[in-house]
């Protein structure tokens, strides 16, 4: 079933995707191929492939269940408020807070996610700032004046 | 000039301090990547190179110190394939068949020392065979053309399909996709963005090291979040160290064997250590008259896969700097590093830059060195690092990957595209879709396009132009065959089952 799913989705994109090198603007001294036939080509062979994997799906993976599917949305959200976090809070808060959630969600047990939280961002800002010359901040700007 | 005073001004390069100091960290960040269960050479390396670059290092540093990372994966892949019964890394699998039952046996030290004796004995062969094939190949490759070089790529893709996964379809697919996504971004020769959606962000194109660091690194942690990091197994204590003389002379003839066996495998684009370190393993089971202890700790099943694996590895050099096609996922990441330091991998590489080929050779006889004394006496060291936790681990890897892309590029875009990567290759991983192949595809895309371009250019459209030349006839024969061939033989490719602690 998640193959056939799978199978159908890549259908789906190669087809547009096929569609969109229509648009591609051609310039004024073009090769005798062009910019759209490579892409084309490329998915056409996905879309034959796509085809297959359709017509014979492999066994069903072994999807998570419920609870697992939730941690992972979360680790999903973390990574994402980490990566719009990082520049205007400095290094040492959102990296803190990201490694320690994910640490929670490898091995829930709160007290060492919160040390491994705190030690991973103290330890990679000495290693960052200090040893390798990054050029990071440790907290918001505003906080030291600037 | 011939190799030796070529070699002696490699070395010139190769022993300065700096370089010198390089190749040592490299060494040893390497074993402990390759040591580490869930942290593989290609993901290794790949989060070092956007920090390497912050480093401001040039392109000889930067590729040394990256090599020496990749040498010292395979070399610390062991480590826990024989204490923890858990390979290191993929190549590092045919080690545990007989590594684990030795170290169960109480010879773990004497496994440890076999192991990265034969390791030296592999990856120091196939560096002198590199130092004397990759020259010559370099030469051959002078005559190739664009119809040449388009068969070479496909070549690639479709040993990568055909060997390395168990499904073609889906290999097929991996790469088409990142086929695909190379298309994104200005096209070279009319000027015009393709496929943007009118973003201005990837009018650039993806950057391949986002992708990399995305989909090796980021969908390790999801992986890890959901197996729980229980991974961890009851591994095996180790005792003073010792040296097994009697078992490292005995099974010296296999390690040459190995060797041997492993730096062909490593050659074949698209093959890799793995292939290299299982044919090894099975032709050593073949070719000695009495095999009924492999799998129960023989120590010839010891030295054959690391032997092989590290030859595999100095192999997998060759095409990669002499033609710009990779041999396996980690000498893909390699590529990327040489492509964002402006170095094209090629012929004109060892004329233009031979500084930066002979260098680097030496450097790797030179981390061949160091590893041994690291792996062998010092061992010690690398078997603390594999009580390191997972949930301290992949936290870790990841802020490492956020940092490495983040100081590149300072755009939170990248940031997001890497999370997409990490989770589409989360998706691709359960799915059973091979992820190297899409690698391979956004890497080699543009070079591919543009061989197939210019060739169409000297024929004027001619799609037979493609076959008339003697080497592309032969790359698209070896091409099909790799394709197809391994349905065939994966009777006799299955890879026997490690032991169940």
């Amino acid at each position: 079933m998640s193959d056939r799913l799978f199978g159908l989705v890549v259908l789906i994109a190669s087809v547009a995707y096929f569609m969109a090198a229509a648009n591609i603007p051609t310039g004024f001294l073009v090769d005798p191929l062009g910019p759209k036939v490579f892409p084309r080509l490329v998915s056409a062979i996905a879309a034959l492939c796509a085809l297959l994997i359709l017509i014979k799906p492999d066994a069903e993976p072994d999807w998570p269940d419920l609870g697992t599917w939730f941690r992972l949305l979360l680790a999903l959200l973390v990574l994402i408020a980490y990566a719009y976090t990082l520049k205007p809070l400095g290094f040492l808060i959102p990296t803190a807070v990201a490694a320690g959630v994910l640490s929670f969600q490898i091995h829930a047990r709160p007290l060492p996610a919160l040390l491994t939280g705190i030690g991973l961002s103290v330890g990679l800002f000495i290693l960052f700032r200090f040893v390798l010359g990054l050029s990071l901040f440790a907290v918001p700007r505003s906080w030291m004046g600037g | 000039m011939d190799t030796f005073s070529l070699l002696a001004q490699g070395f010139a390069v190769a022993l300065t301090p700096t370089t010198l100091a390089l190749a040592v960290a490299g060494c040893i960040i390497g074993t402990m990547v390759g040591a580490l269960p869930g942290l593989g050479p290609s993901n290794g390396v790949a989060i070092l190179i956007p920090l390497a670059f912050s480093l401001g290092l040039d392109a000889t540093e930067a590729l040394i110190l990256m090599t020496s990372v990749y040498y010292g994966a395979m070399y610390g892949g062991r480590i826990s394939s024989i204490l923890l019964n858990i390979p290191g890394d993929e190549p590092a699998l045919m080690t545990t068949l007989d590594g684990y039952p030795m170290a169960k046996a109480g010879r773990a030290s004497d496994a440890l020392v076999l192991s990265g004796v034969a390791s030296f004995v592999g990856a120091m062969l196939a560096t002198i065979g590199l130092m004397f094939l990759a020259p010559m190949l370099a030469r051959v490759a002078y005559l190739f053309g664009p119809s040449e070089y388009f068969a070479l790529y496909l070549l690639a893709f479709s040993t990568l399909g055909g060997i390395a996964s168990d499904n073609q379809r889906k290999a097929a697919l991996a790469a088409c996709i990142g086929l695909g996504i190379a298309m994104i971004g200005l096209d070279n020769s009319t000027g015009m963005g393709r496929f943007t959606g009118g973003n201005l962000h990837l009018m650039d194109g993806v950057d391949f090291l986002v992708a990399i660091v995305g989909l090796f690194a980021v969908s390790e942690v999801f992986i890890f979040i959901e197996s729980h990091g229980r991974s961890s197994a009851i591994g095996v204590k180790l005792d003073a160290i010792t040296v097994p003389v009697k078992d490292i002379v005995r099974s010296f003839g296999t390690m040459l064997r190995a060797s041997l066996v492993g730096f062909v495998a490593g050659i074949l684009p698209g093959a890799g250590a793995s292939l290299g370190s299982f044919l090894a393993y099975m032709g050593e089971k073949a070719w000695v008259r009495d095999n009924s202890q492999f799998g129960h700790g023989d120590p010839r099943g010891v030295a054959a896969p690391e032997a092989g694996n590290n030859a595999a590895a100095g192999g997998a050099l060759v095409p990669m700097l002499t033609l710009g096609v990779p041999g396996s996922g980690t000498t893909a990441v390699l590529l990327a590093l040489l492509m964002t330091l402006n170095i094209t991998p090629g012929p004109l590489l060892f004329t233009e830059r031979p500084e930066v080929v002979w260098g680097l050779m030496a450097a790797l006889l030179i981390a061949n060195i160091v590893l041994l004394i690291l792996n062998v006496p010092m061992v010690r060291i690398f078997v603390k690092v594999l009580s390191v936790p997972p949930w301290i681990l992949l936290p870790g890897v990841c802020m490492v990957s956020f940092v490495g892309i983040y100081s590149l590029s300072g755009s939170y875009f990248d940031l997001v595209l890497m999370i997409v990567f990490g989770l589409l290759g989360y998706f691709l991983r359960k799915l059973n879709v091979p992820t190297v192949p899409i690698i391979l595809g956004i890497l080699l895309g543009n070079h591919m396009e543009d061989s197939l371009r210019r060739a169409m250019v000297i024929s004027g459209g001619d799609w037979k132009y493609l076959f008339q030349s003697g080497i592309a006839i032969g790359f698209w024969v070896a091409a099909i065959t790799g394709f197809i061939a391994p349905v065939f033989l994966r009777r006799f490719l299955k890879k026997p089952q490690a032991h169940t602690t």
